[in-house]
């Protein structure tokens, strides 16, 4: 058995919590009721002022921080930035993650039963969007007993997570952290989604979405789905420095089948090992929620008149080769909030890694947020 | 907290409650001081990563920007004053600068050097070669101050714009000022703090 590095949260273990009231969709299509799975770092407060919530991106999860067992290769995916001493200090902050609705990591989503009809969702499940799924986190706090987050953090599709939660609850939110992310998709960052559900959608055993009745599931489709999402979330440089053109061999083999050049092993594998892990369902569901997100669209796309009922104090950090949310999406965010007249603050990270860096311990990234985050009062 | 003696001056004339953009705002202090002294929601510019990062860890709002590329994101009146210490002289296109500040702002404060000094009059005069003192330690090919102007010079630049000069404090390198410096100040001013408006 390994040791667990001392500034881990160490072993954590999911929790769960069924929710039987209704929660109203924007689809329309209320769930009737459904689970939330989620793990908890450090301990809430008496006046529960420390609570963070952490929110994922598309392929996230609950598990951001420690380990399942002490024989775990890897900890939670944000395992960098949440730990006793780290960035999001748990000696000082209850942190709190979870997987959304959705999802295919326990929470309810498209590869749970149905319990209305005994089967998986399937393609029945309703789609759900970044407002939807902040309402069921704010049942989740209220179950938890946290009337106000110190600060919901999150990067990408958490990120929008994070700025919602301050549009939709604007008293429960001290602090929104919004990390490489957007106000809404561009048309071309849609269509780089829509390649992925094609991708999908196409393959012939995905049968419309009922794949599990039909016991198999569109691998290829989930491949190619997460191969064209990983090169966006790389920049250019990081490709050339990784792989640059290095041959698998010494020389070119003349056919055109054959994986020759490192990146194409790369991406296939990175494919494979995803599409081995991942629903498909869900990754649809995800890059849907990406899609619909538009908070100012219910101000005729007047994005300050949006934030106007903004209250929490707003960091907003992008990297400077995140192609995916570019910097200039993260500075029509910011503007928005000049614009509204909110507490901001905005960096803009030098990181050769694309959209990638949000997860990466960047120092200078890792230091903002830390300064931020240690900045927070939290009362006893 | 000891604040910088211009930024002592500048606060003084900044009124309470009010909104400040501070344009290279450096660690913050400015809006530090101003946050907890006289309850302004300010908003600083800066380019330095450990500066921002200073700010940071204070609670100073700060947008990591270049005062040189475009300020166009601030809308037009949307804060009381616009605060500029010491960069003037830095900018590319200095007149745009203080225009855009008086489009955003209803009154602009700048501090810059005087060129026109008689140490750097002296130093250009006796040795015929750009001054370099502790005060301004560049050699003329690695400077950031590529557009030092006299006192004189920005005045024409105000009267030209028809920008209205409402104070001048002219003081020396520790922000002291004297009879003397006020007798003959584009001579004997080493700094000039200056509140303008339209």
């Amino acid at each position: 058995m390994s040791r667990l590095p001392a500034d881990s949260v160490g072993l954590v273990t999911p929790q769960r919590q069924t929710f039987t009231d209704p929660l109203p969709l924007a689809c329309g299509t209320p769930l009737n009721s459904y689970e939330l799975v989620y793990e908890t770092y450090g301990e809430l407060n008496a006046s529960a002022s420390n609570a963070v919530l952490i929110c994922h991106a598309l392929s996230g999860h609950h598990h951001a921080a420690g380990y399942h067992s002490a024989d775990d290769r890897k900890p939670g995916w944000w395992d960098n930035c949440i730990g006793p001493g780290k960035a999001i200090d748990t000696n000082r902050f209850f942190v709190v993650s979870l997987n959304n609705l959705g999802g295919c990591h326990g929470s309810t989503g498209p590869s749970s039963i149905n319990p209305e009809t005994g089967k998986s969702y399937g393609a029945s499940f309703p789609v759900v969007t970044v407002e939807d799924w902040v309402h069921s986190q704010a049942r989740l706090a209220d179950v938890l007993g946290i009337q106000q987050w110190a600060a919901v953090v999150g990067g990408s599709l958490g990120g929008m997570q994070a700025l919602q939660w301050a549009i939709s609850y604007p008293e429960r939110v001290r602090h929104c952290v919004a990390i490489a992310t957007a106000p809404k998709l561009s048309a071309q960052n849609i269509a780089f989604n829509e390649v992925a559900r094609q991708a999908i959608i196409t393959d012939p055993d995905f049968h419309n979405g009922d794949y599990a009745a039909f016991g198999v599931i569109p691998k290829r489709g989930l491949m190619l789905a997460r191969m064209v999402g990983h090169i966006t979330y790389l920049s250019d440089d990081s490709m050339g420095a990784k792989f640059g053109r290095d041959l698998r061999s010494d020389q070119l083999n003349y056919d055109l089948t054959s994986v020759e050049f490192e990146v194409e092993s790369y991406l296939r594998y990175q494919g494979q090992e995803f599409s081995g892990r991942f629903d498909a369902n869900t990754y649809l569901l995800m890059t849907k929620a990406l899609d619909y997100f538009d908070p100012a669209a219910a101000n005729g796309g007047d994005l300050a008149r949006t934030l106007a009922v903004v209250q929490a104090r707003c960091l907003v950090m992008s990297f400077t080769t995140d192609w995916r949310f570019s910097p200039a999406r993260s500075r029509e965010l910011v503007d928005g909030l000049l614009a509204a007249r909110k507490d901001v603050s905005y960096l803009e990270i030098e990181a050769a890694q694309g959209h990638d860096a949000f997860l990466l311990p960047i120092p200078r990234y890792i230091e903002a947020l830390s300064g931020y985050m240690n900045r927070i009062e939290v009362n006893q | 907290m000891s604040l910088r003696a211009d930024l002592e001056i500048i606060q003084q004339w900044i009124r309470p409650g009010s909104r400040v953009l501070d344009l290279g705002c450096g660690e913050g202090q400015l809006l530090r001081h101003l946050r907890d002294h006289k309850q302004v929601q300010g908003y600083g510019l800066e380019i330095d990563p450990d500066k921002i990062s200073s700010c940071i860890r204070h609670g100073v709002n700060v947008m990591e920007q270049n005062l040189d590329e475009s300020l166009d994101n601030f809308e037009d009146n949307s804060f009381d004053t616009v605060v500029m210490t010491q960069s003037l002289q830095a900018m590319h296109y200095p007149d745009r600068v203080l225009e855009d500040m008086l489009r955003i702002g209803h009154e602009g404060i700048l501090t810059f050097p005087n060129f026109a000094h008689w140490r750097c009059r002296w130093y250009l005069g006796t040795k015929g070669r750009m001054p370099v003192s502790e005060f301004m330690p560049y050699t003329w090919y690695n400077t950031p101050n590529i557009h030092f102007c006299t006192f004189k010079d920005f005045e024409q630049l105000c009267r030209e714009r028809n920008i209205k000069v409402l104070n001048r404090l002219v003081v020396d390198q520790t922000h002291q000022s004297s009879w003397l410096s006020g007798l003959w100040p584009n001579m004997l001013g080493e700094v000039a703090i200056y509140r303008v408006s339209r």
